[in-house]
């Protein structure tokens, strides 16, 4: 999509000419909007050969299982054919073919290459280099924008609405790109954020500010309770990532720090939902799962339907 | 009678870069490689300056800067002053404005952007005109004006 928060975003995307779906930041309201209720179409009926004849790609340059099965499922539902590959090391990649080279042979057979890349910024390049429309499934720890219109579409769905939620994200807002996205895609909505992390983890300096800059409400707390749960419509839990600590003994330190349990919920309001990104460890224990409340396997599941937006629309698809 | 003031004479044809703030004046002389000119150059720093308190005033002789080397030098000096000269009299001023875009001139500090592992050239967008903060446009990282490297 056109880059439309910056004049210069708008005019790479004049130079390329294709449609690509890379970061967040390009999103404007309107095509959150759009893309939302093309994947209410697509959730009321999932299988739409819409992509008979073409040839979606998925390159994963990292592994992401979770991510790739909603991606292929998407383009099988939509009656299209999968390249691709899931291990980089069985191709040219290890033989070290740069990531210019693999998207220029790859766009010779596709008609939409969704990646994930180690990389950050892989997936801006990519799209420079080629005019097959790239879709970003996760660049390092910068963008995963198909994630967030699942979080986003996954809001919608259970609030009736994106307008005026009150949302408490909880864990890891420090290296969370996921809380990140989603502060941004909600900053056209008027959100109420209440971040809840351990000092270590607080949410970064950047996003506070992005927050003053769009006059966005939010407070900060380490106190993880029932009664910051019952005043919010959306609590969305994240793992607390070991692999992003270098030095373990802070892992440690911070690694059970949250855990929600069911009777937590027994005075939250009736339309709260719990969302997380999954794979979660100890921060929801499995009691909540029986909860009306829990709805990140739900919300997992709307990745098939945003994903299937988001292709079609790639491809100039109307429905 | 005893001088007061050193003399630095005029040159004659060439560029004089003023309103320097006064701590990145050698940085200039670096980002521009003056070393390796083989012409006079004159480097004044710690002048009393109206403006800036303390400023840095650099002459070099028969040199006259490239689109991309002014490009370079907004990067570390965003509001100086450029004086073309020719036959000793100052035939245009530019006022350096610092660029929307700068290509391949600073180097991201991410160490997993994309740019520091393959051979793509950085690209660098203004994020905050006061702050003279940049954002990757690749990795979207944003870079404080004291963060700020050079390729």
């Amino acid at each position: 999509m056109p880059r439309k928060n910056s004049i210069f975003g708008a005019l790479i995307q004049i130079v390329t000419m294709q449609n690509n779906f890379i970061s967040v930041s390009d999103l404007s309201k309107e095509d959150i909007l759009s893309l939302l209720k093309d994947a209410a179409k697509f959730e009321a009926n999932p299988n739409q050969r819409l992509l008979e004849g073409k040839v979606v790609a998925t390159l994963f340059f990292e592994p992401s299982t979770r991510t790739r099965l909603s991606f292929e499922t998407a383009a099988n539902r939509l009656g299209a054919r999968v390249i691709g590959f899931s291990d980089p090391n069985a191709t040219s990649t290890s033989k070290g073919e740069t990531l210019k080279d693999t998207i220029k042979m790859v766009s010779n057979y596709a008609d939409v290459i969704v990646m994930r890349h180690y990389l950050e910024g892989a997936a801006r390049y990519a799209s420079e280099v080629t005019d097959v429309p790239i879709i970003n499934a996760g660049d390092g720890a910068n963008q995963h924008p198909s994630q967030t219109m699942l979080d986003l579409y996954s809001i919608w769905k259970t609030q009736g609405t994106l307008e005026n939620i009150d949302i408490t994200m909880v864990g890891d807002l420090k290296y969370g790109r996921t809380v990140h996205s989603l502060v941004q895609a909600l900053s056209f909505f008027h959100p109420k954020f209440h971040f809840i992390a351990p000092d270590l983890l607080r949410m970064p300096l950047g996003y506070r500010d992005f927050c003053v800059r769009h006059n966005l409400e939010y407070d900060e707390q380490e106190r993880f309770d029932e009664e910051a749960i019952n005043r919010t419509d959306i609590l969305y839990m994240t793992r607390i990532q070991r692999e992003r600590f270098s030095d373990l003994r802070e892992y440690e330190q911070v690694k059970n720090v949250y855990c929600l349990h069911k009777a937590m919920l027994d005075n939250a309001k009736p339309n709260l939902r719990v969302l997380h990104p999954l794979p979660r460890v100890n921060e929801i224990a499995y009691d909540v799962d029986e909860s009306e409340k829990a709805y990140y396997f739900q919300q997992a599941q709307n990745g098939l339907y945003t994903r299937e937006a988001i292709i079609c629309r790639m491809l100039n698809i109307q429905l | 009678m005893a001088k007061t003031e050193l003399e630095v004479s005029a040159i004659a044809n060439g560029t004089v870069i003023d309103h320097i703030p006064a701590d990145v004046t050698f940085k200039i002389v670096q980002v521009l490689d003056l070393y390796n000119h083989p012409g006079a150059i004159t480097v004044g720093t710690n002048l009393a300056s109206k403006t800036l308190g303390k400023k840095g005033i650099i002459k070099i002789a028969d040199r006259f800067l490239t689109d991309e080397e002014i490009g370079r030098l907004s990067v570390v000096a965003p509001n100086v002053t450029l004086n073309i000269i020719k036959d000793y009299q100052i035939i245009e001023k530019k006022y350096v404005q610092y660029p929307k875009l700068i290509v391949g001139v600073v180097k991201c500090s991410n160490p997993k952007c994309i740019t520091n592992h393959q051979p793509v050239a950085t690209k660098m967008e203004l994020f905050d005109e006061k702050l003279k903060s940049l954002r990757c446009v690749y990795c979207e990282r944003v870079m404080q004006q004291n963060e700020i490297e050079l390729l």
